[in-house]
């Protein structure tokens, strides 16, 4: 046996998934036609964040894969995160 | 002794490199935050004159292209070749397509004289100049991506007509997949933030 493909995810499963992408690719459209000052930008990261942890999660299989890879993923993400936390530390204050 | 391939080796290495590409890409988007907080006003009327319809267009064909590189995974561990196949040449033809919007939405800038060094971007205000710099770089290395992709996706699908990539051997499908999910990961953040800024 082996242990190390997964399991192929169902057409249902992977064109759910699809259906949601398209329905919040229409809500983030939605969103930007109102001026809501700051939020727009934040609405906008929000949403695009909540659309890629779909794709990564299901069409990337990262679900199904060893706890460790999505680890990994926290601390690349940590990294840039404090990359642009520190410049704006330095550019805001100067 | 035989060589066993290590698929999950061989996913890890992928996803070491597409962490790589995060950070590749993680600095143009830092470089469009802080300029975004400097000069917001210039930036919305930079976004603002981008083609909200083509950017839509075509982040419906990615994530459509999205769907069918990971159906087309399934498909063939399914052992469903022929459909595979299929789901392959629509991603290769949806990635074309995107490219093809892509170069006449740059040549509608481009007729405008706004292309780094153009007369008419260098007598914009400097917050618009930087904007339109940030875009010209970032869809730019985008496009090269979704080329780099394409051209993956085309040889796996040549390997899959030879039978050397298969329900049991399937990693080169898996990475190619892969690399094209961030693809269109990365246009996820850049359909928003240039094409929908207010």
């Amino acid at each position: 046996m082996n242990q190390t493909a997964h399991q192929p995810l169902s057409f249902r499963c992977l064109t759910t998934v699809w259906f949601l992408l398209l329905i919040l690719t229409g809500i983030t459209v939605g969103v930007a036609r109102y001026d809501l000052g700051a939020i727009n930008v934040w609405a906008a990261l929000g949403i695009a964040s909540l659309k890629a942890s779909l794709v990564v999660f299901y069409f990337m299989h990262l679900k199904s894969e060893p706890r460790m890879l999505v680890l990994c993923l926290f601390v690349a993400l940590l990294t840039l995160a404090t990359f642009i936390g520190l410049t704006f530390f330095d550019v805001l204050y100067r | 002794m035989t060589m066993q391939p290590d698929a999950l080796g061989a996913r890890i290495g992928m996803w070491l490199f597409l962490f790589s590409e995060l950070l590749l890409f993680g600095g143009l988007f830092l470089l469009y935050a802080v300029y975004l907080a400097r000069y917001p006003a210039d930036f919305a009327a930079g976004g603002q004159q981008l083609d909200a319809l083509l950017g839509t267009g075509n982040t419906l064909l990615l994530i459509t292209s999205s769907l069918t590189v990971a159906l087309a995974l399934s498909a063939l561990q399914q052992g469903r070749r022929q459909l595979c196949q299929i789901l392959l040449c629509a991603t290769i033809f949806a990635s074309l397509l995107f490219l093809t919007i892509k170069g006449v939405e740059w040549q509608a800038k481009f007729a405008h004289g706004i292309f780094p060094g153009g007369t008419e971007l260098e007598s914009l205000p400097v917050g618009q100049q930087i904007f339109f710099g940030l875009y010209f770089v970032t869809t730019g290395l985008h496009g090269l991506h979704v080329l780099v992709g394409a051209a993956l996706l085309l040889w796996t699908l040549g390997l899959t007509h030879r039978g050397q990539v298969t329900a049991e051997n399937s990693v080169m499908l898996e990475n190619g997949a892969l690399y094209w999910h961030l693809v269109d990961l990365i246009w996820i953040f850049i359909f928003p933030l240039y094409y929908l800024l207010l």
